[in-house]
């Protein structure tokens, strides 16, 4: 056995692997660039309406500076305009809209998915789909003239016994013999049920295609010890979809913020800020824009193009941020998205 | 040791061979008549104990009280019944069973309720064969129902959501394709964009047509304005929904098309597309629901005429749901009713187009 | 027979399960029928087979687990202690948690720690236990399943950070600390290396000496190491599983009756 001086071995070359063309075709290479150009085209598309409409704001961003987003009231004509109390009334449509329908919509995918018989499931399935579809305009006529009659009841027996709460005051007798009517329609209370018919539907699918992805082996477990269907529910499903429900929910108040028929309809345009939901009047963003679009010169143009830019750059947050947290979350990594 | 096998087969040997009888499956039932009659019983106790009080011991009016009074009640006796017989984990699992239930009639009845409304109040609108065979050159928003009609309106609609329909799909497939098929550094970006865009609120595309054609290029209002307004919302519809559709497509017949030469375009083109025709149908027809229901998008970008044009490049177009609405704020009684009737109409083609889209996917054997 | 149940009490004998005439569908099809078997207390009874014989269907009709997808039936009677738990007075949840499972795939709950999850079934069923007898039972299963020595300093951190073979204790756990009357394995082992696959036939055979365990298995040699009764099945192409031969496992391997049995224990097919 040779000791001394061992011959030094070459330490064996590690492999490398070959670098290979993939070898494609001209009209490949033609077919992959025109379609990744279309693919950033939806992007290009998104930059140029935050773009164009970031443009239009300028005269009016420069005119009124900061006061445009602290001043309440929309008076063109005596150049006095801005969109705090307007934002604020778009907030709180959306806060009536996604309180309404929050647990309405968590409940009935719940229904849907654990609960109901299942030949009925993809017909429910569908009924959401198809409540979705509806054109705004109709759930505002619906909600105009159906369902503002029977609100303003609640909405009258509210500030009756809980008017003392802020959210529930309106500036009129609410015991008087003849109470007046007019005090309690067309309210951000009102509207708010009427978006909530849009937000329903929308939360409502995320939450239950996400309740259909809990993994069945985690089922079966929850089920195998014992568990009741809500015990399943409790345990394994709400868990499991938290990213989808917080998702869910976020989509709808997107949805929600930006909501613009039913609003129209309903609302009677009144600016200033005051929190009471059940009182006549108010004002959003979209409403504003829509509203007065008709008439405006190329100032006050200038003016709802900008409010329709700051409700662009929120409306693409929250969306934003709802998308990242359903993919985030661990009821995303599942879904097909 | 094997006593019911030896046995078994002894008394086999014994007896002369028996034609097999057929088994039939035991019903296995989860509700026990106590089940049953725990959640009547509390139904008309519940009942009775709030017909009695309601209006005379708590003074309220109004059916919505009522029926809140009657689910408190309702809840109360009917845990009280259950526990008596049951463990709270049942007691819990039954009355949350009850709630779910409650919530869906609520939205379903909601749903229902809208449906049912508007076809009603349209009623005596759509009634008339005029009401689908003129339009209002000439007819005043007061003048009755026999005079006038919607065609100017359902034309308008058809046509808008024709062009845009032209100018939406190919963007949105291309996308999709782009996301499905392509990929690449940006692919993660645009699918975020793209679901993000889908919640675009339709007044801000909109105004980003009114900026960019109305305002620079210095278009009249016209139906092609609202058309491509309409597209800007439809692309990222199709392209996610088209997206799914590709990706449900089997990965063996990529590569099987793959394996016999055909470069990617040809196998995209020839394969993978006409594999996912019902997909891509869908998502077109989801979009055009979507589209054609816009309101703030026609009343941004067109006027309101009341004549029939088809013509989408001169003159403003009406459509459907700004009909709907011009006719509404008028606030007159017979203009009303023609706002129902075109909601109506609106609402019809809705449904129809989502029959469709239910019909091509169930054709297909997939159920959600 | 009571018309309801009184849930959740622990039999402090080994129990005895028997099947009686069962058959069972998915659908319209026919897949396991005449299967009658007597799985005797505090013994570990084996189901042995080739794949596709009906062993786990069978095994998820004795838990009513079988029921739990949609359009399956079943027929014939299942006796825990001589009752049927079948018969309409019967709560499934009940029954569900006197005869526990462990599933082939370990699913401890990824939202839930450790100990959590050795007392998922309590907090399902809804029984009440005090903390100190908590930490009692969480103990006392874990040392059961052989996995307390290794978990004990971390009871608090999630269920899903453990190796397979630990995951698979951790669920074996779960179910013991349900305090089932009888414990159905289906195949506990399949998904596991060879090292986690001992630990679990020691804990097997411990717990075999004072609980009722039905175990499925595709390995024979392990039918043989664990259990003290076997029972082969076997369906023939178009025609539904059922039982072809039952016996004591020496008996069973040793010196099978029907031809079918001793080729298949003789490792012919399978």
């Amino acid at each position: 056995m040779s000791t001394s001086t061992p011959e030094t071995l070459e330490p064996r070359q590690s492999r490398e692997s070959r670098q290979l063309d993939p070898g494609f075709e001209r009209s490949d290479r033609i077919f992959h660039k025109a379609s990744t150009l279309i693919g950033l085209s939806t992007l290009v598309l998104t930059g140029a309406i935050g773009v164009f409409l970031g443009e239009q704001s300028i005269p009016t961003l420069s005119h009124y500076g900061l006061a445009f987003f602290t001043g309440t009231r929309w008076q063109p004509e005596i150049d006095k305009i801005g969109i705090a109390s307007v934002l604020v009334g778009t907030a709180e449509v959306a806060f009536v809209a996604v309180c309404v329908a929050f647990p309405l919509a968590i409940m009935f995918a719940l229904f849907i998915s654990d609960f109901a018989p299942r030949r009925i499931k993809s017909s429910l399935i569908s009924a959401i789909d198809l409540m979705a579809a509806v054109p705004s305009i109709i759930y505002g006529l619906w909600g105009f003239f159906l369902l503002q009659p029977k609100a303003m009841d609640l909405s009258r027996w509210l500030s009756q016994h809980f008017g003392w709460f802020f959210l529930f005051h309106v500036d009129t007798d609410p015991n008087a013999a003849v109470w007046q009517q007019s005090r309690y329609t067309s309210s951000v209370f009102i509207v708010g049920l009427a978006v909530s018919m849009m937000a329903i539907p929308l939360a409502c699918a995320v939450m239950r295609s996400v309740f259909d992805l809990t993994p069945l082996g985690e089922r079966e477990a929850a089920m195998a010890l014992g568990a009741t269907r809500w015990g399943v529910v409790r345990t394994v499903v709400l868990p499991f979809a938290k990213g989808g429900i917080i998702g869910g929910t976020m989509l709808a108040l997107g949805r929600a913020l930006g909501e613009t028929a039913a609003v129209l309809v309903i609302i009677s345009p009144a600016y200033g800020i005051n929190f009471h939901f059940l009182e006549a009047g108010g004002q959003t963003v979209s409403a504003l824009i829509a509203g007065n679009f008709g008439n405006a010169t190329k100032a006050q143009l200038s003016a709802l193009l900008t409010a329709g830019f700051v409700l662009f750059l929120i409306t693409l947050a929250v969306n934003y941020g709802a998308a990242i947290v359903i993919r985030r979350s661990r009821s995303g990594a599942a879904t097909e998205i | 040791m094997t006593t019911l096998h030896e046995r078994g087969d002894a008394v086999a040997a014994s007896e002369a061979p028996v034609a097999p009888v057929a088994r039939t499956p035991r019903k296995i039932r989860r509700l026990t008549p106590d089940d049953w009659t725990s959640l009547a019983g509390a139904l008309l106790a519940s009942f009775a104990l709030v017909t009695l009080i309601y209006e005379h011991l708590l003074n309220l009016s109004g059916v919505l009280g009522y029926l809140v009074c009657w689910y408190a009640a309702f809840v109360v006796v009917y845990a009280t019944v259950l526990r008596m017989a049951n463990s709270r984990k049942v007691v819990i699992e039954r009355l949350v069973t009850v709630t779910l239930y409650l919530a869906a009639f609520i939205v379903v009845g909601a749903l229902l309720s809208t449906v049912v409304y508007t076809f009603a109040q349209g009623f005596h609108a759509y009634i008339h064969l005029n009401f689908f065979t003129h339009d209002m050159t000439g007819v005043s928003p007061t003048a009755p129902l026999s005079q006038g009609g919607i065609l100017h309106a359902i034309v308008g609609t058809v046509i808008e959501v024709a062009i845009a329909v032209i100018a939406s799909v190919p963007l949105g497939i291309g996308t999709a394709v782009y996301l499905s098929e392509v990929g690449g550094r940006w692919s993660q970006s645009v699918r975020t964009v793209v679901e993000a865009m889908t919640a675009l609120p339709e007044i801000l595309a909109g105004l980003f047509v009114y900026v960019v054609l109305i305002v620079y290029v210095g278009m009249p209002k016209t139906g092609l304005a609202v058309s491509l307004a309409m597209a800007v919302t439809m692309v990222p519809i199709i392209a996610r929904a088209s997206e799914v559709a590709l990706r449900v497509v089997p990965n063996g017949l990529r590569e099987a098309s793959e394996a016999l030469g055909a470069t990617h375009w040809r196998t995209v083109y020839k394969v993978v597309l006409p594999s996912a025709r019902a997909g891509l149908a869908t998502a077109t027809i989801l979009a055009v629901a979507r589209g054609i229901g816009e309101t703030a998008v026609p009343l941004i970008t067109s006027g309101a005429s009341s004549f029939l044009n088809f013509n989408p490049v001169t003159n403003p177009m009406n459509s459907l749901p700004l009909y709907i609405y011009t006719s509404y704020t008028t606030h007159e009684p017979s203009a009303v009713t023609r706002a129902f009737g075109a909601a109506s109409v609106l609402l019809a083609m809705v449904v129809v187009l989502f029959v469709v889209t239910r019909f091509l996917s169930r054709d297909k054997g997939a159920p959600r | 027979m009571t018309s309801t149940m009184v849930e959740g009490t622990p039999v402090t004998a080994a129990a005895s399960l028997e099947a009686v005439d069962v058959a069972a569908w998915f659908g319209s099809s026919l897949v396991i029928d005449n299967v009658n078997l007597r799985m005797q207390p505090a013994t570990v009874t084996a189901l042995i087979g080739p794949s596709g014989c009906g062993k786990s269907t069978f095994l998820r009709v004795l838990n009513r687990m079988h029921e739990a997808v949609p359009g399956a039936q079943m027929a014939g009677e299942v006796l825990l202690n001589g009752e049927d738990i079948y018969a309409p007075g019967h709560r499934v949840t009940s029954v569900r948690q006197r005869i526990g499972i462990v599933f082939q795939k370990p699913n401890p709950f990824p939202a839930m720690s450790i100990a959590d999850n050795v007392t998922a079934g309590l907090v399902l069923t809804g029984t009440r236990i005090s903390r100190h007898d908590r930490e009692t039972l969480v103990e006392e299963s874990l040392t059961r399943a052989g996995l307390w020595n290794e978990v004990k300093d971390r009871l608090e951190t999630s269920g899903s950070a453990l190796s397979g073979g630990q995951q698979q204790r951790l669920c074996i756990a779960r179910a013991l600390a349900n305090k089932p009357d009888v414990l159905l394995m289906d195949e506990p082992c399949s998904a596991l290396d060879p090292m986690s696959t001992r630990w679990i036939e020691d804990t097997i055979r411990e717990l075999g000496k004072t609980m009722t365990i039905v175990i499925v298995t595709h390995n024979l040699a392990q039918a043989v190491r664990v259990s003290q009764w076997s029972a082969f099945f076997l369906a023939d192409p178009g025609e539904p599983g059922g039982i072809v031969e039952q016996g004591s496992t020496d008996q069973l391997f040793s010196a099978p009756q029907d031809p079918r049995t001793a080729d298949y224990v003789s490792g012919g097919f399978g």
